[in-house]
């Protein structure tokens, strides 16, 4: 069975291009670029995994992630981090929130082909 | 060791240093050598004559003999050290060290004076990479371009066969953000560029208005004159290049204006003459609010009044609207201030005028009178709290660097140690830290 991943990043270049690598390893892709309606996205869609950036519009990465695990449906979604903030207090913040997984842009393709699919793996 | 009983010990070190044995130097000096023995262990006082001819014989001027070490550099010293150290016992013999090792002591001081600089520096690019909106957005946008940029490159370099509809998208991607890269990067140089001090320069609204009041030494002379009008707030308004900031400059220029009406530079003048700086009798005097002295005294020039105030405004929020700096009382330009300033005390006792003297923990260690309070702002309203801003106007206390303590207190007056903000500040163990201190701790 196809495993799908939501993006939710508003960079539309960096959304292109991840979904770009996620499609060719045989993921379903589907994208989110508004911080606001993110959560109810993610319930909606239900995916296998959220990459998530921190700043988006309307409302952090920090937020929907504290939403998320805050709600039992998506208390163990796996979630993938993704920001420009590479400060240790963010990632502080991101770990306490309950993150799966924490990257610092610029990432490689390979080590977010490799992060899904550790996150994924039953 | 008192500075003048040093006398003899100088004698002692500029024979050793002449090469001389106390014998030969009596000798020169026409007196006998057990007196010279009694000078030079600091057992006999010595000038007029005695002086000047042991200075003859030793090639010196008599005032090195009588005086040491610049009292500049033992202050300086004092200062420096004492900063560092948090009172060692040693500091007590500063002026024995200045006196014997002059030339290294100089060094020494130069080295502190050199260490303050870069840490006024330091401190400054620090606030501003921490705190600076505009450089957290510059920033965002260099690394999403990246980011993009290589994720884009390593697709076009990896795929083997790439469909020709997905390789022209990421050649444009490519050109694109390389294109974005390029515009980020020349606008982060132009910012630094465009900065005079330590990365200071102005990007933001706050800067812009800042440099503003600042250029104007947070006064209008324009809107001081008799034949001033409420027009001309627009007229300076309009000179800000961002929208923003002619939002926040006119928002000042209203209150300047109306206070103007409500309280003349001359009639302030005249009873500060009589009452000396002190907003609370000032306003009972005067007939008027307390916060409008404030802010009236801050907008007067320092040739004005006795001494210069500073003053700080801030909403309920803690965040500062106002920024008049005050000799050595530094004010942090991004941020919160510090958690103990009475500023923020206010905010919990509205419309209680609180009056602290201040130490301040910076590297000038300064002492600080400081009257604080906090008005609403919003007229009264059935069952809605009322919103509050907090002033507190600060005046430098006359002490001298090298011994100012604070003040025997008054009984209605409380005393405090305070600081810029936790992160520039040194007062490791406060109760009230939420960061640690760049400067302490290093970065």
């Amino acid at each position: 069975m196809v495993k799908h991943v939501l993006i939710i990043e508003d960079e539309p270049n960096i959304v292109e291009a991840l979904s770009f690598i996620l499609s060719r390893d045989g993921w379903a892709v589907s994208l989110h670029a508004d911080g606001n309606d993110a959560v109810e996205a993610v319930q909606r869609k239900r995916p296998d995994l959220v990459i998530l950036d921190v700043m988006l519009p309307n409302k952090s990465g920090f937020d929907i992630l504290k939403d998320l695990r805050d709600n039992a449906d998506t208390q163990e979604l796996p979630v993938l981090m993704l920001t420009a903030r590479g400060q240790n207090k963010d990632r502080v913040m991101a770990e306490k929130l309950g993150v799966s997984r924490f990257m610092t842009k610029p990432f490689s393709n390979a080590d977010i082909l490799s992060a899904v699919q550790e996150l994924t793996l039953c | 060791m008192p500075r003048e009983t040093l006398v003899g010990t100088r004698i002692r070190e500029r024979r050793t240093l002449a090469g001389l044995r106390q014998a030969e130097l009596a000798r020169r000096s026409g007196i006998s050598a057990s007196y010279l023995n009694l000078i030079e262990h600091n057992r006999r006082r010595i000038g007029g004559k005695v002086l000047q001819d042991i200075a003859r014989a030793l090639d010196v001027e008599p005032a090195v003999l009588a005086d040491g070490a610049e009292a500049s550099l033992i202050a300086s010293l004092r200062d420096a050290v004492g900063d560092r150290a948090g009172g060692v016992p040693e500091l007590q013999r500063v002026e024995e060290l200045a006196n014997r090792f002059p030339a290294w002591s100089r060094v020494l001081n130069e080295s502190f004076q050199r260490i303050t600089s870069l840490e006024k520096r330091l401190a400054a690019a620090s606030d501003r990479l921490t705190h600076d909106p505009y450089l957290a957005a510059a920033f965002h946008d260099v690394l999403s371009s990246v980011t993009s940029i290589r994720s884009a490159a390593s697709i076009l370099s990896d795929t083997a066969e790439l469909e020709p509809a997905w390789r022209d998208r990421f050649h444009r991607n490519l050109n694109e953000d390389s294109a974005r890269l390029a515009e980020s990067s020349q606008s982060l140089v132009n910012y630094f560029d465009n900065s005079e001090d330590a990365g200071i320069g102005i990007t933001t609204p706050e800067d812009e208005v800042e440099a503003f009041l600042q250029a104007h030494n947070f006064q209008i002379p324009a809107f001081e004159a008799e034949t001033s009008s409420e027009e001309m707030i627009q007229v300076e308004a309009g000179k800000m290049r961002s929208a923003a900031a002619r939002f926040m400059l006119e928002s000042f220029l209203k209150q300047y204006w109306w206070d103007v009406q409500a309280l003349s530079a001359d009639r302030l003048i005249k009873a500060v003459a009589e009452f000396g700086i002190d907003p609370l009798q000032l306003a009972q005097h005067l007939l008027v609010d307390v916060t409008l002295v404030m802010r009236r005294l801050a907008s007067l020039d320092e040739n004005q009044i006795p001494t210069p105030v500073g003053l700080v405004i801030c909403d309920a929020s803690g965040a500062l609207s106002y920024r008049k700096p005050v000799a050595g009382f530094a004010i942090p330009r991004f941020g919160a201030g510090c958690p103990v300033w009475p500023l923020y005390r206010t905010l919990s006792a509205p419309l209680q005028l609180f009056q602290t003297q201040m130490t301040y923990s910076g590297d000038q260690r300064g002492v600080y009178q400081s009257y604080a309070i906090a008005v609403p702002v919003t007229p009264s309203a059935y069952n809605q709290p009322p919103l509050l801003r907090a002033y507190m106007l600060i005046r430098p206390v006359a002490l001298s660097k090298s011994d100012a303590k604070p003040r025997q207190q008054p009984e209605n007056e409380q005393h405090t140690r305070v600081g810029v903000s936790c992160r520039l500040c040194v007062e490791v163990s406060c109760a009230a830290r939420r960061e640690p201190s760049i400067l302490a701790e290093g970065l």
